[in-house]
Formats: structure tokens, C-alpha cells, sequence
């Protein structure tokens, strides 16, 4: 496709017609902040974090709905943008409970650790990196203190905590454009503006099918996983990259782990599902540290089952294959392998049943 | 499996997931995509919802994709291969096929245009309820796309025609050229993690990994030679559903059942206990004491994903890594692990440093992937097989320019009646398959709160003609009765439900959908026929 130039802070940058100055400038490692953008979906413009400033043009333009054109000439952190910029991100911390800064500004005027209402986002938010990068502390403006805010902790998958929601919409384009679930929309008008699920029900009563896209695309605490909350900070954990164990679509999935458990699933921006999971992916691994697991190998004796070493199982199972194959023939003895295991298993569990065993009747569930 | 591979000459999903959100038509029959491949729906949805591409959806349950669809079609259920050659006699009676791509890549057409010619849209419509003007919209629809996809699960499958009605896909595809080309193709979607890669790594008891036959001396004598050993059994094995009947005629006498839970699974589940009972030996190696491994004489407690190292296929022919993230539970290892174990124990010396280690063999005698190995999943992500070698990208859609097995084949087929029918004493049908927030027999999925809190309890859906026709109301108890067993499940009304047919998932144990279906085979797949079966009803 052909290119055109744009200028960016003074650098020529390349852009395809279609582009937005944002995609131009990502493309070419100029950073612009971002907060409602969500990649993949449509820009909305709507928290106006990536303004930038365009030679001619009388206001600032959001960088992430705004197409690059030939010749254009922008700034992106120029003091009018920066000031912009401030006083943006002041408005959104302001529109909530957002009391990370709050507590970092007023420690030195008596401010206790106690009075900070805790937030699980500390660490990963959006809007408090951008409050950090700005230097923008507690807000001049504020909702009263008694003002109440929509608080959902009603089913076992997600937390929906108003007080930190900035409405900037990607829950709901990760919704409606990512999932096409639906599920919800931004309802009411003007300053009563809020995410409504259905006709403003709780999820658990709604639509929702509960993938929790909207969870990995909100920007800020207002999206929880439930299951992950008082499970230590972000810093604590690690990643592990790794395949989804449920279908066979193979999504590429992020393990959250801390102190050798798994406290949350995320989904990677790969192939096949570019970040998407569904609600077994995402909330479906309880499976994994449940108190049923098989933690030792049993033996049956006299119709119940006692525990065993893994040498006396092993053993046993060898010495009674080995019976059976010596009295009966190798060929009666199945070998079911398994849809659910890895390649090299099902690999190595035909080798032993053909090398090993001496039969061919190996096979497993596909059909079923 | 088998019916792709007749027609050409592969088995596996022939093109890709990404692949379906920019084609020009989505033809998806037999699969309830929203809730049993969650992640490719998206795709779908978002191809007929923002990217404004054409969705066809043909299914007897008003299905969530349904309301993303162009169109809907409606068949009765087991009615698929006439509704399919009803596709094609329009298509061939209104010259809409790819003419040289019919001539140039395939055989066969002959004898399928003659036998397609009595499956008039009037005479289809007889068979399977589907108006005639509606199945020339879809054929039209479906010809007329520039590349057009076919998407089906075991909505397809599982019947006693399963093979014949994949050929019919195959089929009706090839018929407009959509074979071998991006964005068409014929797209089965796999139901577990790593089916695809159970069957390439030739757990089958016909062939080896990447499909070499077994009673191919060549093959034999390849893998004898690369796992040192004399030599290694020539016959076709049994297929699991052939295994469990074999077990009271005293053909089999020991079983290891790595990681599967036949007990719930297995159609006509009454009489898969009875066989299992019958072993003299049987050994279950599971991550949990499932209702098979209760029936076991040892159980090998083994690792799950989250525990080790490894690869799984996907649908797409992607082998992508898992990693160990946690230790293991308890004294659990991992499947491998325990197969080593057992083979010093039985005199053969199998020693692998880890996961790596095997696969670096098994790559060496599995053609297909022998040019994956795990430097370049770590640093290129997964990739797709066929990929012979290690400069070779991984292969997006199958058959370009030609057939696996060379030329198409086309297959002339005739409808056929399920296996058991509705009659005065059983009226109504039966279907089973998945809901969203289970998976298959809830092994896992019933151990995670969310999950059970959203679908706790096994159901029957039932359309609201059906419910009113029977007096029962939503939420209320009912009894299902099939010739072979009875369960007692909450009735859910609803639009979803054709009138005369119910839907009981098969999740649940303490109500076992599969002790009401029939263990009557596709003969050739021998996959059981869990979309139809006769049965009866009355509040519980």
C-alpha cells in the first residue's frame, strides 16, 4: 500500500492512508498515552488522554480517532498538550475513588496508611501510571465524600466497583466488538452515565456470559477478577505463558502465580485468540489446586481403596500387564490415551502400548 | 476424521481460525459455536457483525448464533445429508459450481450429480422440513461467495451417518472450489484441547504418529527401527467403541486408561460400567478419582497442565507449548513421567531428561513435525503443521493447488433415517451435546465455583409446545426415558428447543445423559449417535 509522511515532533514518520495518528506514531515508536483506546475496536475519543496538537488546527485532536494526512505536522507532548493532558487525567481521578494519590501527596500531613482505601489495581492501573508520569496529585475537585458509589459482588467470577470507573467504554467494546456478546452498553445520559448490563441488572442476572474480557480490558480497578483479589500485588506474581487446557481452539493464555499457585488467568495477545478467553479459560482452573486431586497412587483391595507407594503401584501394574500378556497374548490389552494430555504423552503412551505392550488396540475419546 | 480423509486425503480442519473473520460466507452446521468453542465464535460473530460477511447457520436448535445469521435453517434432525445434496442440486441446477475446479482437481462428479438430481429442494423439504425457497437462498448464498467456509462439530459427527455426512460437506465444497483456497475450506472444530494432537501422535489403533498406517511394513519397520525393538503388531486395533463390548466376550482382559472418563462419555453408560467391571485388570491414571478410575484395580495419580512441560495441537493443526508454572500436588507426575515408570518395570528402558526430550524424537518420525521444535515455539509461537522442515513457516490451509490425496473425491450418498426414530411409545427426540460454562464430563469444569455457580445442574431443554403439550413447567422436575435407562433432570423452556426434540447436556454425572442414548455406530468413524435418540417424557 502506498505511504505518506506525516511530521511528529519533528521526525518524518510513514503512515498508510486509513491511519490514525496514533497508529502512525506507535508504528514509528513515538509514544502517546493512551487510556480508552483498546486495539482492535473503534476509537471513541472519549478521554481525550492522547490529544496531540496539530499545526492549524484550532483545538487538540485525539490522537487515536483522528486520521494521519500528508504533510501534517504534530506535537505530542507540547505544553499546551501536557497542560491538556493534566488537566484530563485531574478530572478523571477526580470522578472517583481514586485515593492512591491521595494517599501518596497527604502522607506528610497526617494521612495513615489505615484511611487509604485499599485498591486492587495498585501497580497495573492506567490512570495512576499516568497520574505518576504527570506529576498529577490529588485532584482540586471531588465528588462529596458522601457520595455513593454502584458496588456488585454478587457472583464468584467478577467485582464491579464503580468508585474507580472512568467510563472510559472499553469493557464495553471488549464486549460488544471483541466477544460480539452484547452483553453491555454505557446507559442513562450526561453525568448519571454508567455501564448498564441488560436493563441495568448485576451481571449474574444479565446477558453476560461471564468471558471477563471486560475485566482484562479495564484500564483501571473497576473490573475485578474476584478470585485474584487479596492475593497479593501485582509485582508479586509471575507469568507463565501457556495453552488453555478446556476446547480445542488452543488459546494462548498468561498463568498469574504467586507463592506456587495460581491466583489468576489472563489471555495473551497471540494466535489464535488475540487476548480473548471464554469463561472456562479465564475463571474454569480451580480444577488445578482442588482438595480432590489425586495426591497419591491407590490400590483396590477387598472393594475399597488404600493408599499406596508409587513402587508398590507401579509394581503391581507392571507385574499384572505382564501376567495378563503372558497368559492371555499382548493383543488383550487396550490402551486408552487421552485428548486432554500433551503430544509427547500421547506420543510415548502408543510407543509403550505397540513397542512395549505389543498390541495396536490404543485409542482415545475423539469420537465421543 | 474419516470422511475428510476419503475425500481428501487428510483428516484435519483444512484451514485457519483467523482465516474465518475475512471470508466472504460462513456456512456453520452441526455446531453450537457460542458455547462449545467460545473464542472462534468471536471470530464468526464479529465476520457477520462488523466486518458484515455473510453467516449461515444450520442447526435444529435455535442456536446464540442464530441472531447474527443471515439465515437460519431449520432441519430435522439426522436430516443433513439431504439437506446438503439439496444444496448441491440446486447449485448443479442452477450452474453455480466452479466448473474447472471440478474438472481440474477432483473425481467422482458424475455419479454425485446424478444422485443429487432427485434431491429437489421440494423432495428435501419433504425429508427434513426445510422450506424449498429457503434451501435455494442458502445454496445461492454459499455458491456465489468468492470463498466461503464451512464450519461443523459433532452436530455433524455423531450420528450413524457421521462419515457420510462430512463427505457431503466435502462434498458440497469442493463443488464450489472452496478447497485448497483462504477463507474456505472445510473446518471441523476439534472438542478437546488436543484431540488433533491425540490422533497425530497416533493414539489410534490404526496408525502411528502423523498417520502411518500400521499395516504398512515400511512404517512398521521405520518405528521398530527407531524405537529398537524386533518388531511391532501388523493388525488394525480396536477403536474404544469397540473395546468395551470386546471386554464380556473376553477379547480384552486389561485396560490403561490414561486421562479419560469413559463412564460418563460413552454412550449407553449402564453398559460401559458393566464391561469395565468385567476386567481383570484395570489401571486409570487421572488427576481426580473420576467415576472410572472408582472402578479401577490401581489409580496413578497424574499431573495437570499447570504442573509440566509439553505441547498440545489445536484445532487448527497449531502446536503451541504449555509450561509448568506450579509444582505438582501431592506425589502426582506428570503423564510421561508415569509411562516411563511402567516401561523399565516391563523391561524396556524409556529415559527422557523432560518434554523436550521426547518430542525431539517423536519429531524425527513424524514428518508432519518435524520442523517444529521448541526453540522456535518459544520465540515464533505455535505453528502450524504440515512443517517438514525448520525454515518452513507452518502451513496456514491445507490442499493448495492439490489434494492431499491428490484428486477430490467426490462421494455419492444417500440420505439415511437415524438409527432410532420417535415412535408412539418414545415421541420425542433426543440430543445431547455441551453447554458454555461445562466441559464434557466436568472432571474440571465442575471443580471451579464460577462454572457451578452458572450451570450447576444437569437440565432438559424443551420448547414451549412440548412443555405445555405435557403440562410441565419451567424449573420442575422431569423424567427422561430411553429404551436403555431413565434420568430425572429441571425442565428449561425454551425458544432454543424444535418442538419434539429435548436437549440434555451430558456434563453431569448423577444425571448421565448417557444412559439414555444408543450405542449404534457410524461404521466407519465409529463415533455413537448422540444426536438422536428416541425418548419419552413425564413430570418427575
Amino acid at each position: 500500500m502506498a505511504h505518506s509522511t506525516l511530521n511528529i515532533n519533528g521526525t518524518t514518520v510513514k503512515f498508510t492512508p486509513g491511519q490514525t495518528i496514533l497508529e502512525a506514531a506507535r508504528d514509528a515508536g513515538i509514544d502517546i498515552p493512551t487510556l480508552c483506546y483498546l486495539k482492535g475496536t473503534t476509537p471513541t475519543g472519549s478521554c481525550r488522554v492522547c490529544v496531540v496538537e496539530v499545526e492549524g488546527a484550532r483545538t487538540l485532536l485525539p490522537a487515536c480517532s483522528t486520521p494521519a494526512a500528508a504533510g501534517m505536522v504534530v506535537q505530542t507532548e507540547s505544553e499546551r498538550v501536557v497542560a491538556a493532558r493534566k488537566m484530563v487525567i485531574e478530572l478523571l481521578l477526580a470522578s472517583g475513588n481514586h485515593n492512591c494519590f491521595v494517599y501518596a501527596a497527604q502522607r506528610d500531613q497526617g494521612f495513615k496508611v489505615e484511611d487509604a482505601i485499599f485498591c486492587e489495581a495498585e501497580g497495573e492501573c492506567q490512570l495512576q501510571a499516568l497520574a505518576e508520569r504527570y506529576q498529577v496529585f490529588p485532584p482540586s475537585y471531588a465528588n462529596p465524600p458522601d457520595t455513593k458509589y454502584y458496588y456488585e459482588d454478587n457472583n464468584s467470577m467478577i467485582v464491579r466497583d464503580f468508585s474507580k470507573c472512568i467510563m472510559c467504554g472499553r469493557c464495553v467494546r471488549a464486549c460488544c466488538e471483541r466477544q460480539v456478546n452484547l452483553a453491555i452498553d454505557i446507559g442513562y445520559r450526561g453525568s448519571h452515565n454508567k455501564i448498564v448490563a441488560r436493563g441495568d441488572y448485576p451481571y449474574i442476572d444479565s446477558d453476560c456470559v461471564f468471558c471477563g474480557e471486560c475485566v482484562q480490558a479495564c484500564p483501571v480497578g473497576a473490573l475485578l477478577d474476584k478470585a485474584a483479589r487479596f492475593q497479593g500485588r501485582p509485582w508479586e506474581r509471575t507469568k507463565v505463558r501457556s495453552t488453555c487446557p478446556y476446547c480445542g481452539v488452543g488459546c494462548q493464555i498468561d498463568l498469574h502465580i504467586k507463592n506456587g499457585r495460581i491466583v489468576k488467568v489472563t489471555g495473551a495477545d497471540e494466535i489464535p485468540n488475540e487476548g480473548r478467553l471464554c469463561v472456562k479459560g479465564r475463571f474454569g482452573w480451580g480444577f488445578v489446586h482442588h482438595p480432590d486431586r489425586l495426591t497419591t497412587p491407590l490400590i483396590k483391595e477387598n472393594g475399597s481403596f488404600r493408599e499406596a507407594s508409587w513402587e508398590e503401584a507401579l509394581d503391581l501394574t507392571a507385574r499384572r500387564l505382564q501376567e495378563i500378556k503372558d497368559q492371555d497374548g499382548a493383543d488383550k490389552i487396550g490402551g486408552w490415551c487421552s485428548a486432554r494430555v500433551t503430544n509427547e504423552e500421547n506420543y510415548l503412551f502408543q510407543k509403550f502400548m505397540r513397542a512395549v505392550i505389543g498390541t495396536n488396540h490404543v485409542d482415545h475419546c475423539a469420537r465421543l | 476424521m474419516a470422511g475428510l480423509a476419503a475425500a481428501f486425503g487428510s483428516g484435519a480442519m483444512t484451514n485457519s481460525i483467523a482465516e474465518l473473520e475475512d471470508t466472504d460466507c460462513i456456512l456453520v452446521i452441526g455446531s453450537n459455536t457460542t458455547e462449545n468453542h467460545p473464542v472462534i465464535a468471536a471470530r464468526i460473530k464479529r465476520a457477520a457483525r462488523l466486518k458484515h460477511k455473510t453467516l449461515i447457520v444450520i442447526d435444529p436448535r435455535r442456536i446464540d448464533l442464530v441472531r447474527h445469521a443471515n439465515l437460519w435453517v431449520r432441519q430435522r434432525p439426522g436430516t443433513d445429508i439431504a439437506v446438503i445434496n439439496g444444496l448441491m442440486n440446486v447449485i448443479i441446477q442452477e450452474n453455480l459450481q466452479a466448473t474447472d475446479y471440478v474438472a481440474a482437481r477432483t473425481e467422482g462428479f458424475e455419479a454425485l450429480k446424478d444422485t443429487v438430481a432427485k434431491y429437489t429442494p421440494e423432495y428435501v423439504e419433504q425429508i427434513s422440513g426445510v422450506p424449498a425457497d429457503q434451501l435455494r437462498q442458502v445454496a445461492r448464498l454459499y455458491a456465489q461467495a468468492p470463498a466461503a467456509a464451512i464450519v461443523y462439530t459433532m452436530g455433524i459427527t455423531q450420528h450413524t451417518v457421521g462419515t457420510d455426512n462430512v463427505k457431503s460437506l466435502a462434498n458440497l465444497a469442493m463443488l464450489c472450489g472452496n478447497v485448497g483456497i483462504a477463507g474456505g475450506g472445510v473446518n471441523p472444530l476439534r472438542g478437546q484441547n488436543n484431540v488433533q494432537g491425540a490422533c497425530d501422535m497416533g493414539g489410534l489403533p490404526n496408525v502411528f504418529s502423523g498417520y502411518q498406517a500400521v499395516t504398512d511394513p515400511a512404517h512398521r519397520q521405520k518405528m521398530a527401527a527407531a524405537w529398537g525393538v524386533g518388531d511391532l503388531p501388523d493388525y488394525v486395533g480396536m477403536t474404544m467403541t469397540d473395546m468395551l463390548p470386546a471386554i464380556p466376550e473376553g477379547k480384552l482382559k486389561a485396560l490403561y486408561i490414561m486421562g479419560e472418563n469413559p463412564v460418563i462419555s460413552d454412550p449407553d453408560a449402564d453398559h460401559a460400567v458393566a464391561a469395565l467391571k468385567k476386567l481383570d485388570f484395570l489401571v486409570v491414571q487421572d488427576i481426580f478419582l473420576t467415576e472410572t478410575a472408582q472402578l479401577a484395580d490401581v489409580v496413578l495419580p497424574a499431573t495437570t497442565f499447570a504442573e509440566k512441560d509439553g505441547t498440545f495441537s489445536n484445532t487448527e493443526r497449531r502446536v503451541a507449548l504449555i509450561r509448568r508454572a506450579v509444582s505438582a500436588v501431592g506425589q502426582s507426575r506428570p503423564d510421561w513421567q508415569i509411562i516411563c515408570d511402567l516401561s523399565r518395570r516391563l523391561g524396556y528402558d524409556m529415559d527422557y531428561a523432560n518434554a523436550e526430550a521426547i518430542f525431539n524424537e517423536l519429531r524425527q518420525v513424524t514428518p508432519s513435525y518435524a520442523g517444529i521444535t521448541y526453540a522456535r515455539l518459544e520465540t515464533e509461537g505455535g505453528l502450524q503443521w504440515p512443517c517438514p522442515t525448520t525454515d518452513h513457516p507452518g502451513t496456514m490451509y491445507l490442499h493448495k493447488d492439490k489434494f492431499a490425496r491428490g484428486l477430490g473425491q467426490f462421494f455419492a450418498i444417500e440420505h439415511r433415517e437415524p438409527a432410532e426414530l420417535p415412535d408412539a411409545e418414545y415421541p420425542l427426540t433426543l440430543t445431547t451435546g455441551r453447554v458454555l460454562y461445562q466441559y464434557h464430563t466436568g472432571t474440571m469444569s465442575r471443580r471451579a465455583v464460577g462454572l457451578v455457580e452458572k450451570a450447576p445442574e444437569c437440565f432438559v431443554e424443551l420448547a414451549p409446545e412440548d412443555a405445555s403439550r405435557y403440562g410441565i413447567g419451567e424449573g420442575e422436575r422431569i423424567k427422561v426415558r430411553s429404551r436403555r435407562g431413565e434420568i430425572t433432570a429441571k425442565a428449561q423452556i425454551s425458544k432454543k428447543a424444535v418442538p419434539g426434540t429435548i436437549f440434555v447436556p451430558f456434563h453431569y454425572g448423577e444425571a448421565a445423559a448417557n444412559k439414555l442414548t444408543i450405542a449404534a455406530f457410524d461404521p466407519v468413524a465409529k463415533i455413537p449417535e448422540y444426536k438422536v435418540c428416541a425418548v419419552q417424557i413425564e413430570k418427575g
